[in-house]
């Protein structure tokens, strides 16, 4: 257990050193597109003078190593700044957002992770017949159409026509949590349909490599039953690959619905990271990326972790 | 001082307008030149035919174009979200009124010296702060206007009041505000989006941050780039607020929007895509409002740049265009014809006897040929973002040049920074103008020749001279007559092609319910369908 500790304390120091890269090149990837937040907020008003009192007026004017270096400080403190378009701090501008994101990203978890992999063991279970064949096409033309036109396609069917759900996700304070499973209902089921191949073809590969395997051979001349051959066989040595190809599609559930938040309207952090980029409203930008930057560093550490807990030649090496 | 008011012209207009004796449109254009003078030129026309609003209810308003990181500060209103918002929580001096005449909104009354150089603002005594309750009073007016002027401002509305000098309250109740030079149009200037009227902080600052303001409805809460709750302001010094309760969604997804309403999901909504128009507008529980605007498409050529230098070369180009097949195939008919002077049928001093530019490639043709230009090759620059189907536009266009003998070369620029590094910089561009209240604004702003926006760096002497005439002139006939003769330099000698003005196209439930005619400043009744508009069935 010691080693694990250690991994995990080995790999969070590296997740801080890559935190910090991502805030550099995060930061002067800002600092290199065309045109600067003064002209992005005053837009095709500004004139000369208005634009030079509010670059004065938000500090622009000192030099870009210079503001890196005072933001660093500030968030080596725990400090994100305050956005330089609104005057709001970055971390109350981003905890309602995040908070949604978080909330959508479990709803579809909770739905996706478990369909995909009771079906992929299924589909395992009975492959090259017309179940797997159906299946396969299914959750591969999901995950081939982009996600806007899956919602849009989910819009027409479920909202428009037979009014079921409502077409625009409108969260308001005062909803009962009924009502905002089934506001929400939706863009979750885009976000599944968007995941579940991925998962599910991954869990049906990693179980039939092993079916080739010799003990799975033996457990079948034994007499053990098809399903259990692929529950208590199989699937414990295929749990390392499906752990980790679930940690990447978590992360993107968190990091990749900004398509999904612009179809259903859902308030989430990523159309706050693109309305922060057309402004160059750096602090917010900085911190949404370091938000999805660690969210991968943790998730791929979490698989990792998984992977080693699921494998007793790992859990106890010689 | 004189009273610059002319009640006996709006008498007459009234009876004449009740008895018949002219169309609705001339009333209109007539009760609009009055107005310029004229403190309550309130919408005559539209009381005669108006069935009695009902109030109550909740609208729900789908609004597009709101960012995450707008702010309640009007010196940096851009987005239609802050400009929508602002028309609800915030009143300003005056206002237009739905047959696009001058009203009174804070100011019940206002005059002017005769040279124009001053103007002084009577404000209604029952206006108030809807969430502190305090009554509005001149130094809350003195301070929202003080917020736009200075060195140190970053308000975009610092260019409208660079003549103003000193602003001032006479008393409680009572604005003065003197000019460096005579300006026949302030009160018409007061209506502009940033000039909202915000609380006095002691220090002569205005509090913006707290969102309380003395518009018809109050906000409860909210939240930019996601949704606003508003609720009446009881007492509200003006007329409608039927509404209780007003719901600001922001819907950017031009399909979002359309599903929204479709499914009853909001309302109404502040733009509707026109490739979809016509099958929207088969929806029996659906109605569209399609209203001619003074947003206008411009084209700008720099007048010192070869080969636009040569008149013969900018007049070429402006019959090379066929503006009728561009408003069918790119506006998809929702637009107004353009003539080349930056001044539409619903603004004030529209003049209607310019001869219309229409598509003659032989002449345009035979004009280069005077010009030396046998085989004419110009680039034009243009982006996405300009407005939808702006590129479209321009290969469009370079197609119709093709025939007068230009090769136009279309030049897609990135959308960002369109504004900052293209705009301005590049000799022929295709850029999109918001509309402005009175033409001196827009002739100011974008045509005089030292102005910073002259986007086609047009110098003509007689155009400044009549520029600066007309801004002090208060007799209107004189006024009109100046700018029909600016009109007239713009469409002839002018470096600024404008195929045509946007409308604004935007649509409701089919029950919920407006007067006879919508203002033109702003979609929604110039961003004011939640006090002007009601439920058929509340």
């Amino acid at each position: 257990m010691g080693d694990i500790l250690r991994l995990v304390l080995k790999r969070l120091g590296l997740g801080l050193l890559t935190l910090f890269v991502v805030s550099i090149l995060i930061f002067f990837a800002v600092e290199l597109l065309p045109g600067d937040i003064a002209q992005a907020v005053l837009g095709q008003s500004a004139t000369p003078e208005t634009v030079a009192a509010l670059r004065e007026q938000m500090g622009l004017n000192q030099p870009a190593v210079l503001r890196y270096l005072h933001w660093l400080a500030g968030a080596l403190t725990g400090d994100f700044g305050v956005s330089l378009v609104s005057g709001e701090r970055v971390t109350a501008a981003i905890t309602g957002r995040f908070i949604n994101t978080l909330f959508l990203a479990t709803y579809a978890a909770v739905i996706a992770v478990p369909i995909s992999i009771i079906l992929g063991v299924i589909v395992a279970l009975l492959r090259n017949t017309l179940f797997d064949r159906v299946a396969n096409v299914l959750t591969l033309t999901s995950i081939s159409s982009p996600e806007f036109f899956l919602g849009y396609i989910l819009i027409l069917y479920l909202a428009v026509k037979s009014n079921y759900f409502p077409a625009i996700a409108s969260l308001s304070g005062d909803m009962t949590f009924a009502e905002l499973l089934q506001r929400t209902f939706l863009p979750a089921l885009t976000l599944v349909l968007v995941v579940t191949a991925h998962m599910m073809r991954m869990t049906r590969a990693a179980i039939i490599n092993l079916l080739a395997s010799p003990y799975i051979e033996m457990a079948r001349l034994k007499g053990v039953p098809p399903w259990r051959v692929i529950v208590k066989h199989a699937l414990p040595n295929a749990w390392a690959p499906i752990i980790n190809v679930v940690a990447l599609n978590l992360a993107y559930l968190i990091t990749g619905v900004v398509l999904v938040e612009v179809v259903f309207v859902y308030p989430g952090i990523g159309q706050l990271l693109v309305d922060a980029v057309a402004k160059r409203d750096f602090p917010i930008v900085q911190a949404c990326c370091l938000i999805f930057a660690a969210t991968f560093i943790l998730l791929n550490l979490a698989a990792d972790v998984g992977a080693i807990l699921t494998n007793p030649r790992l859990r106890h090496p010689k | 001082m004189t009273k610059s008011k002319d009640d006996g012209q709006l008498t007459r207009l009234a009876d004449a307008a009740r008895t018949g004796g002219i169309t609705k449109r001339e009333f209109i254009r007539y009760s609009v030149l009055a107005g310029i003078t004229a403190s309550t030129a309130t919408g005559l026309w539209s009381t005669q035919a108006k069935a009695a609003p009902k109030k109550g209810g909740t609208f729900r308003w789908g609004v597009h174009d709101g960012n995450t990181s707008d702010t309640h500060d009007p010196g940096t209103y851009v987005t239609r979200q802050m400009i929508f918002l602002a028309h609800q929580y915030r009143s300003y001096l005056t206002m237009i009124n739905p047959d696009n005449s001058l009203g009174p909104d804070l100011a019940t009354e206002w005059e002017a010296t005769p040279d124009a150089a001053q103007w002084t603002f009577k404000l209604n005594p029952n206006a108030h702060f809807g969430l502190s309750g305090n009554k509005v009073m001149a130094k809350d007016v003195v301070a929202s206007i003080n917020h736009h002027r200075g060195e140190k401002t970053t308000s975009a509305a610092k260019a409208l009041l660079t003549d103003v000098t000193d602003v001032m309250a006479a008393d409680d109740h009572t604005v003065v505000i003197k000019l460096g030079r005579g300006i026949a149009d302030l009160p018409w200037l007061m209506t502009d989006y940033h000039l909202a009227i915000c609380p006095a902080n002691d220090d002569g600052t205005i509090d913006w941050q707290s969102g309380d303001g003395c518009g018809p409805y109050k906000i409860d809460s909210g939240e930019f780039g996601v949704r606003w709750s508003l609720s009446r302001n009881d007492g509200w010094h003006g007329e409608g607020a039927y509404f209780d309760k007003v719901e600001m969604i922001i819907l950017n997804d031009p399909n979002a929007r359309q599903t929204a309403l479709v499914t009853g999901d909001v309302d109404c909504v502040s733009l509707v895509e026109l490739k979809t128009l016509s099958l929207l507008e088969r929806n029996p529980n659906i109605k569209v409002d399609n209203i001619p605007s003074g947003a206008a498409i411009t084209m700008p050529m720099f007048c010192d740049t070869a080969p636009f230098d040569d008149v013969n070369v900018r007049t070429a180009l402006k019959l090379a265009m066929d503006r009728k097949e561009i408003i069918e195939k790119i506006a998809f008919g929702a637009a107004t014809i353009g003539n080349d002077f930056h001044l539409s049928p619903v603004q004030p001093y529209w003049p209607d006897d310019i001869p219309q530019h229409e598509y003659d490639p032989e002449k345009a043709k035979s004009l280069l040929k005077k010009a030396g230009h046998d085989n004419l090759k110009i680039s034009l620059s243009t982006a996405d973002s300009v407005f939808s189907g702006a590129v479209d536009m321009c290969v469009l266009y370079a197609e119709q040049a093709k025939k007068a003998g230009v090769e136009l070369q279309v030049v897609r620029e990135p959308n960002d920074g369109y504004y900052s590094d293209v705009w301005l910089k590049k000799p022929f561009t295709a850029v999109s103008w918001g509309a402005r209240p009175t033409p001196d604004v827009m002739f100011t702003l974008a045509y005089k020749d030292d102005a910073a926006w002259n986007e086609s760096h047009w110098h003509n002497e007689k155009f400044n001279k009549l520029l600066l005439e007309a801004k002090s002139e208060l007799d209107d006939t004189k006024r009109a007559e100046m700018y029909r003769e600016m009109c007239l330099l713009m469409h002839d000698d002018g470096g600024t092609i404008i195929p045509f003005f946007n409308n604004f196209v935007y649509a409701r439930r089919s029950n919920v319910m407006h007067g006879d005619s919508v203002a033109a400043s702003w979609a929604c009744d110039g961003a004011r369908a939640p006090s002007r508009w009601w439920f058929e069935d509340a």
